[in-house]
């Protein structure tokens, strides 16, 4: 495919302007750029025909199966993306009057109360973008409520080994240090462990339940009673809230904060990597502490983007949360574990699930022993999943499993993509003994092979140059 | 697996050898190994300090990052600047591709000799 | 209700009977009894396409949608084309998840790549990553990614977004480290000011460019005190402004951030909206966040791969400078969708006009009595006014459909982008002078 540079034509463009209606203005010359930027000077016509090129080598969850573990790859309604296109929300000014943003104010409470309910919270804030920016502004809670106390002295977050690599840069970027505990050999959080590393210098624990490996702690009113009694506050990671809403709260749970992505379990689309929405709850205790914009709201709090957030990302979520309901709501949780459970046991007499018991919405298999036997690994699996047009699960993750692949159908999958998913994926282990080679330089039917990601480290092109 | 003999290696897998006083420091070929491709080196710079048992940089491969523990405490007098251009020289040449030279050095972490971190090797892999 | 599950109750009993369970109940076997939910969640029920479309559309109708913007303070009314709001619809980039498996996904890859590319051009940088969330915490991580062992203290200056001020403190907040605000000066950065603030402590100098007011500041001048005194430069510059304006790396910029808002995307009530940052060459490795980078495969052939990983999150965990994951890709694909259809040619006309008919706005305020320009100096396409009864005329404005200016400081800060027409604009000042007059 070709760059849009490199079909760039000198002297085309769109018409898109109308002549200026007033004076022009100049730039005094100490302000001038010196050169127009080089951007491409296309046709309309150009442009549609650069993007649908584009377009065919991209791969949705609206246009195929997409396994990815921990990003609950549901499908994305199409009725959501209608209402975040309604001009009475797109032509909003985020400084306009409140009295001109009724509506606004609506969609957030609505948002807000739907949101508080499923995950037993008192308060919410929408302003964090993405989940990791969800967990750095629950943490900041954390960190501002001790703070407040006077409590200086809790310099420490818990961290277990399984969890997501954002949970522990977060922890750094609150200025606290990470204490890691190692999970249990069932994947949970070894409690001696924890009560080893607990004290007066604990500021808080995150923890995502059910955890990494797709398994709910049962133990999890202990530790956070643990955790509170040593006079820290709990943190919930919701990436894995979509095994669990409607059925079991984080609030129930013991947890004082919570994150939730709303571009995971909410449907909004993950647009191919953003933007999404990392909603915040807290308990009551943490709501003076929430951030608001000191422009469009009111100065003397923490903030963590301008204004109050992706309002659109929020108005997509609102349309699932209505369409769901009170019912469908722990009905599609029901569902997302009812899809993994069967899924693992559709592949659990070729594969080794990392732990062969009944699962949350994700599943880990253990390849190691594939790998022993055949020399095949789980990336060579994954590549070898794309040329199937089956959107390889996460690879090597979580980090206590060796050659991991983890798997979460969601609920929107039917009983028919599950067991073709599973086809396809024992007739490769099939494949792993006969052809492994073929296996080790997968995919061969795309546009490219592997590619060679040494050299694009080590001599890193990261833009188009125009030629010298 | 190479483990010269005229080297000093430490537990975090680096070797060191002196020259006239100058300790002179770089990755094993079984740290090498275990990174697989090096595309970066963050080093210090010239006068910084290193402390014996903690990181004075770090070295990253694709898909991972692994921090270079300095061996002695001491001052850098010296930075293997090419390796910024040509990281993977680690890779090829591990013995040869020096990554600091430390002066006035006043303490130093248990180093094994080559034999020692051979058998201290076999037993981690 | 609503349910987008495909399977059928009959299949659902199905599936339960093959892994050897009777109900749904069982599948949670480790959840304590006292914490499993056995009432219903106290939301309403879920309800059919056709109602959740009226609900949300009647809080839709509750906003109000004006005819004329002249609002900005970091959000901008410009002319979005057709194309630019067709094309980020389509199902394979909206549904797709990041570009970790580069083999399906270089349609992605290559287009974050362009717009790399495209920010680069627009900035005089080397290197742009592939967006964050917005300005604001582009300017709060680019802060961050000047601090070393011995600097540590970020000046910004009191001239820039409260927004952006406020998160970059918040960041300060986190890491613990100390913001100092340098205070302006007729509506500008107060350089004497700068100078005695440059202490060897500094990492960091931000300011924004044109500045909260509408005002272009002396970027050259306050590089070089930066630079002097050893630390770095940052710019958060409006990148419409950007196709016609002298670029950040000609200002001596060490990094270029700022809000992509304007390139575009809509207003929004305030999100998604996207941060852009570039740098140059020397501080490749210190820039946060996803970048796409080419290589080859083993055939040869060109591709796009998400490069540079080892900076990120989920590899260097708990030392890593930032836990940003995402980016808006999206909306970075909108960017250089909209870079590509206005272009060269396109933004710099969007970009002179914004700035004709703002000036002719403020000519038109200032010739009633009563209202002054609270500044001098050149201005982009904001500027500040003195009036009384300032909340009379923003109120007759709103009843003509006219979002005016935004109250703040004791004053009004106008916009006007190619939008708006003479028309509204004479209308709009024909208000004013009967709301003074009376």
């Amino acid at each position: 495919m070709k760059l849009i540079f490199e079909k760039s034509v000198p002297g085309r463009h769109c018409s898109l302007l109308p002549a200026c209606d007033v004076p022009e203005s100049k730039l005094p010359a100490s302000l001038q750029r010196e050169a127009k930027p080089a951007l491409p000077e296309m046709s309309e016509t150009d442009i549609s025909r650069h993007y649908t090129e584009l377009c065919q080598q991209v791969h949705g969850v609206n246009c195929g199966f997409y396994p990815l573990g921990s990003c609950t790859m549901k499908y994305n309604p199409r009725i959501d993306e209608e209402m975040a296109a309604l001009e009475g929300f797109t032509a909003v000014h985020p400084l306009a009057p409140a009295a001109d943003q009724q509506g606004v104010q609506q969609v957030l409470d609505t948002a807000k109360s739907y949101l508080c309910q499923i995950t037993g919270m008192d308060d919410m804030t929408f302003q964090p973008a993405a989940g990791a920016h969800g967990e750095f502004t629950g943490v900041l809670l954390i960190k501002q409520y001790h703070d407040a106390r006077g409590d200086h002295k809790r310099t420490k977050i818990i961290v277990p080994d399984s969890a997501h690599g954002t949970n522990p840069a977060t922890a750094a970027m609150c200025g606290y240090q990470v204490v890691n505990i190692a999970s249990g050999p069932d994947g949970c959080v070894d409690l001696e462990a924890l009560r080893a590393v607990l004290g007066e210098d604990t500021a808080g624990l995150m923890l995502t339940n059910p955890n990494t490996v797709g398994i709910f702690d049962h133990n999890i009113l202990e530790i956070t009673r643990l955790v509170h009694e040593a006079g820290g506050l709990c943190y919930y990671d919701g990436a894995n809230l979509n095994a669990v809403m409607g059925v079991v709260r984080p609030g129930d749970m013991g947890f004082d904060c919570i994150h939730m992505n709303l571009h995971k379990t909410f449907a909004t689309p993950h647009g191919g990597g953003g933007p999404g929405a990392g909603a915040v709850g807290c308990k009551a205790i943490l709501a003076p502490y929430l951030p608001h914009s000191a422009l469009a709201e009111e100065p003397g709090h923490i903030q963590v983007r301008s204004f109050r957030g992706n309002f659109l990302v929020v108005v997509r979520a609102l349309a699932y949360l209505l369409t769901l309901g009170r019912e469908g709501i722990p009905e599609a949780a029901q569902n997302a574990v009812l899809n993994a459970n069967y899924l693992m046991h559709l592949l659990k007499d070729t594969y080794t699930p990392a732990y062969d018991r009944i699962c949350m919405h994700e599943f880990v298999l253990d390849l190691s022993d594939l790998k022993k036997e055949t020399g095949v690994t789980a990336l060579d699996v994954s590549k070898s999943l794309i040329d199937e047009g089956i959107h390889p699960p996460t690879m090597y993750f979580p980090l206590i499993v060796h050659e991991a692949l983890m798997l979460e159908p969601t609920e929107t999958e039917g009983p028919e993509t599950l067991e073709q998913a599973a086809q396809v994926l024992r007739k490769l282990y099939e494949k792993a003994h006969e052809d492994a080679e073929a296996m080790h330089t997968a995919p061969h039917h795309m546009p490219i092979g592997r590619p060679d990601e040494v050299k694009a480290a080590r001599h890193p092109v990261v833009r188009w140059q125009p030629e010298a | 697996m190479l483990f010269p003999a005229e080297l000093k290696y430490s537990k975090d897998h680096e070797w060191m050898k002196d020259e006239d006083g100058v300790a002179v420091i770089g990755i094993s070929d079984f740290a090498q190994d275990a990174l697989g491709d090096v595309v970066f080196v963050n080093l210090p710079g010239e006068g910084d300090e290193v402390t014996a048992g903690e990181a004075f940089g770090d070295v990253e491969s694709v898909k991972a990052v692994s921090d270079l523990v300095s061996p002695v405490s001491g001052t850098v007098c010296a930075v293997n600047e090419a390796l910024l251009d040509e990281p993977e020289q680690l890779n090829k040449a591990p013995y040869e591709a020096w990554l600091i030279k430390v002066e006035n050095v006043t303490g130093s972490e248990e180093l094994l000799d080559a034999a020692a971190y051979e058998a201290f090797c076999a037993q981690e892999g | 209700m609503g349910s987008y599950i495909p399977s059928t109750p009959q299949q659902r009993q199905e599936m339960l009977k093959a892994i050897g369970l009777s109900s749904f109940r069982e599948l949670y076997g480790d959840v304590p009894a006292e914490m499993y939910l056995d009432r219903p969640l106290n939301i309403p029920s879920g309800m059919s396409e056709l109602e959740v479309g009226r609900a949300v559309r009647a809080m839709a109708d509750k906003n109000r949608v004006y005819d004329v913007i002249l609002r900005g303070a970091g959000a901008y009314d410009h002319y979005i084309p057709s194309i630019v709001k067709y094309i980020p619809a389509k199902e394979e980039f909206l549904t797709a998840y990041t570009p970790y498996q580069a083999e399906m996904s270089q349609g992605l890859l290559q287009s974050i790549f362009e717009y790399q590319t495209m920010i680069c051009m627009l900035t005089g940088m080397d290197v742009s990553n592939a967006s964050v969330y917005d300005g604001a915490t582009a300017a709060a991580e680019a802060a961050a990614m000047c601090r070393d062992r011995k600097r540590r203290v970020t000046l910004v200056s009191a001239a820039a977004h409260p927004d952006t001020i406020n998160t970059i403190r918040t960041y300060c907040y986190g890491t613990g480290d100390e913001l100092r605000i340098v205070p302006e000066k007729d509506g500008k950065t107060d350089m004497d000011a700068l100078r005695e603030m440059l202490t060897a402590d500094v990492a960091s100098f931000y300011v924004q460019q044109p500045n909260f007011h509408g005002l272009f500041e002396d970027a050259e001048t306050l590089g070089a005190a930066v630079h002097e005194a050893g630390a770095l430069y940052i710019m958060g510059c409006n990148p419409i402004a950007l196709a016609i304006m002298k670029t950040p790396r000609d200002c001596g910029a060490d990094i270029a951030v700022g809000e992509g808002q304007p390139l575009g995307l809509p207003l929004a009530a305030g999100g998604p909206y996207l941060g852009y940052m570039a740098t140059i060459e020397k501080h490749m490795r210190k820039l946060p966040g996803r970048i796409v980078g080419e290589t080859t495969d083993a055939e040869g052939r060109r591709a796009y791969v998400l490069s540079l990983q080892a900076r990120e999150q989920h590899i260097r965990r708990e030392k890593a400078s930032s836990n940003i994951c995402s980016n808006e890709a999206l909306c970075a694909l909108t960017a250089g969708l909209y870079m590509s259809a206005m272009g060269p040619e396109g933004m710099a006309e969007a970009a002179r006009q914004s700035m004709a008919k703002a000036h002719y706005l403020a000519q038109a305020l200032t010739a009633i009595d009563g209202v002054t320009l609270r500044y001098e100096g050149d201005f982009f396409h904001e500027f500040v006014t003195d009036m009384p009864k300032g909340d009379e005329v923003l109120s007759a404005l709103s009843q003509a459909g006219i979002l005016g200016g935004l109250p703040v400081e004791g004053g009004i800060l106008w916009c006007a982008t190619e939008k708006v027409t003479r028309d509204a604009m004479d209308k709009t000042a024909a208000i004013v002078k009967e709301v003074l007059a009376k």
